[in-house]
């Protein structure tokens, strides 16, 4: 079994759940963007959560099947069609021998997670299949995929056609997307003003959004503390001496355009950071299209503590939706 | 030296052992890193140290943030005891200063740079007060490099130059960073060195290349058969100016498999060094040498 690459989309990668254990030596975790919807595409044609699928942002593949297959589509809102067939997201259906699947156009959200029953079945490196192109580590042949690429598919039973994951359990951004951010880290750099700014302001993704780092623009620029710089960190009141960078951290380059750092981070470098999204926001980042406005939302640990055991319950919910 | 404590959101303890670069904090922060990882603390799930900081990944749920916090506070009395030793090793790159991949992308790049007229290294020489590249290229190649971190992109080194603080060379980093330098570009920010492990963006300065892969994926490569990652934290480096033809030699031999870095175990111990830099550096280069 083998899935045939017609055409790439704009940057279609295949992606698991990531290959944790090697930041410290700046791999990154890398997988889904949007684990849950993953996940959910993974068990909705009866793969193991971490199986390996495809990840696709804003231009899905056009994929050619050589054997029947169950496939599931989860993530934005960008409808699947077999040999020119419309079929529901978030739901398992059928690809027979032979036939192609396609994509609309992009609705809602930014990227797509492709299960196929079995799951893409490229060698693991570091213990997952992840790509992570930057290394040409990984996925297939460390690269994202190109028209003329053949992708191993492991062996699977077929059963699942039309399963579905029910509507309340498929997450969406708001409008404004809101994404919850616990300060911190070198938050003490920025004046109270600006401490206050960063949170009222209403920012919109910029153009530089990809799985590394979501970058932001239209608020208004951070003002530091006055401070001498510190010896190696570089005369720019926004550089700190080189340090590790948390997934989801938020550094400001010169206090004028936030990143956040995403799947495919870099482990670290010399710019300040205000604090973190919380784990459970995460996955909203990977569905946020370029010009969504975007406000950044104050929490404090606990709040955050609890939105992850609100996704937990989420998560737990979608398995025994499909169990 | 008083350590800061922070979260970074609900899954990382950031650790900033000092705000500024030093051995001293570069040290406490691997010792602090290292009784993290021997205290067993249950949650963990990742460690890296930095320069001077480092950062502790944890599973929020089989430990509680204010917990882990507890318990890596603790630690931070016996860390401070702890002898500044490494049983290390000290590694021989060659560098081809100047060449002409790392000027096409310097020049292509021109108008993010503090000095569009000149080239990386005449800015790097001319505010380091040295009077001519050939003299740059002496300070950087004459003295030992310390590995501080490792990171950014996959198994970047970023080195600190063992010497005195007034000698150390200090350059900033480009106005805007570029979107592209060559692999294996040798390269200079604030006071760390760095070698592009891989081809990518970067806003450091760019003085030569070196033909020794340091990050292989396929694990070809004769030395990082074991591991694609050759750099850990604590190498220490030293540069040899090369030439074209020693740098077409050695990638040639890359290529064949028969390339083979110099590299020999050393002990380096902080306190002698502080003591006697000049000495201590002879000493290390002494051993690379085979003395």
């Amino acid at each position: 079994m083998a899935i045939k690459v017609l055409h790439h989309g704009l940057a279609t990668t295949v992606q698991d759940l990531g290959r944790p254990g090697y930041f410290h030596l700046g791999i990154p975790v890398g997988g889904a963007m949007d684990r849950f919807a993953m996940r959910a595409a993974n068990l909705l044609v009866g793969n193991d959560e971490g199986a390996a699928g495809l990840e696709a942002v804003f231009i899905g593949p056009k994929l050619e099947f050589t054997e029947d297959a169950l496939v599931a589509v989860t993530g934005a809102d960008m409808p699947a069609k077999v040999d020119g067939v419309a079929q529901p997201g978030w739901t398992a259906f059928k690809v027979k021998a032979g036939q192609t699947l396609t994509f609309d156009f992009l609705k809602s959200g930014a990227r797509i997670l492709i299960a196929v029953s079995g799951g893409i079945d490229v060698p693991e490196a570091l213990g997952s299949r992840s790509t992570y192109p930057i290394g040409a580590l990984g996925g297939h042949k460390g690269r994202p995929l190109a028209a003329g690429d053949e992708l191993p598919v492991g062996k699977a039973s077929l059963s699942g056609e039309g399963r579905t994951v029910p509507e309340a359990l498929r997450r969406k951004p708001g409008l404004p997307a809101a994404l919850r951010v616990v300060p911190g880290l070198y938050w003490h750099r920025l004046t109270e003003a600006s401490q206050e700014n960063f949170f009222a302001d209403e920012w919109k993704v910029a153009n530089e959004a990809d799985r590394m780092g979501y970058r932001f623009k239209g608020g208004r620029k951070l003002d530091f503390v006055a401070r001498d710089q510190p010896f190696g960190a570089g005369s720019d009141p926004s550089n700190i001496v080189d340090s590790c960078y948390p997934y989801g951290s938020i550094q400001v380059p010169g206090g004028t355009e936030p990143i956040i750092l995403h799947r495919d981070a870099v482990s670290g470098g010399g710019y300040f950071m205000v604090g973190t999204i919380i784990s459970a926001d995460m996955d909203l980042i990977g569905q946020l299209q370029p010009h969504t406005p975007t406000r950044f939302v104050k929490v404090t640990m606990e709040e955050a503590l609890a939105a992850r055991k609100a996704r937990q319950a989420s998560l737990a919910q979608l398995r025994e939706a499909l169990a | 030296m008083s350590i800061r404590y922070t979260f970074g959101g609900d899954e990382h303890l950031f650790v900033e052992c000092s705000e500024e670069m030093s051995l001293e904090a570069f040290f406490k922060s691997l010792s602090m890193a290292k009784g993290v990882r021997e205290s067993g603390i249950k949650g963990v799930t990742e460690i890296c140290p930095a320069n001077a900081s480092f950062q502790v990944k944890f599973d929020p749920d089989l430990i509680h943030p204010d917990d882990i916090l507890r318990e890596v506070k603790a630690i931070e009395g016996a860390a401070e005891k702890a002898e500044p030793v490494l049983k290390t090793r000290i590694v021989e790159i060659p560098v081809f200063y100047n060449d002409p991949w790392t000027h096409e992308t310097l020049m292509r790049f021109r108008e993010r740079h503090q000095e569009p007229s000149g080239t990386d290294l005449d800015y790097a020489a001319r505010i380091n007060g040295y009077g001519s590249v050939e003299d740059f290229v002496g300070a950087h190649s004459g003295s030992p490099w310390f590995v501080s971190m490792v990171g950014f992109v996959a198994g970047l080194p970023f080195m600190y130059q063992m010497v005195e603080r007034k000698r150390q060379i200090q350059v900033p980093k480009y106005l805007r960073p570029r979107t592209d330098t060559p692999r294996l570009t040798v390269g200079h920010g604030g006071c760390f060195g760095c070698i592009y492990s891989v081809r990518g963006a970067g806003g450091y300065q760019m003085f030569g290349i070196t033909p020794m892969p340091i990050f292989d994926p396929a694990q070809t490569t004769s030395y990082l058969r074991d591991f694609m990652v050759f750099f850990r934290p604590g190498d220490i480096v030293k540069f040899k100016p090369i030439d074209r033809d020693a740098y077409d030699q050695a990638v040639e031999d890359v290529d064949r498999g028969r390339f083979a870095p110099p590299i020999r175990e050393v002990r380096f111990d902080l306190r002698d060094f502080q003591k006697d830099i000049d000495g201590t550096n002879a000493t290390l280069e002494g051993m690379l040498h085979g003395h």
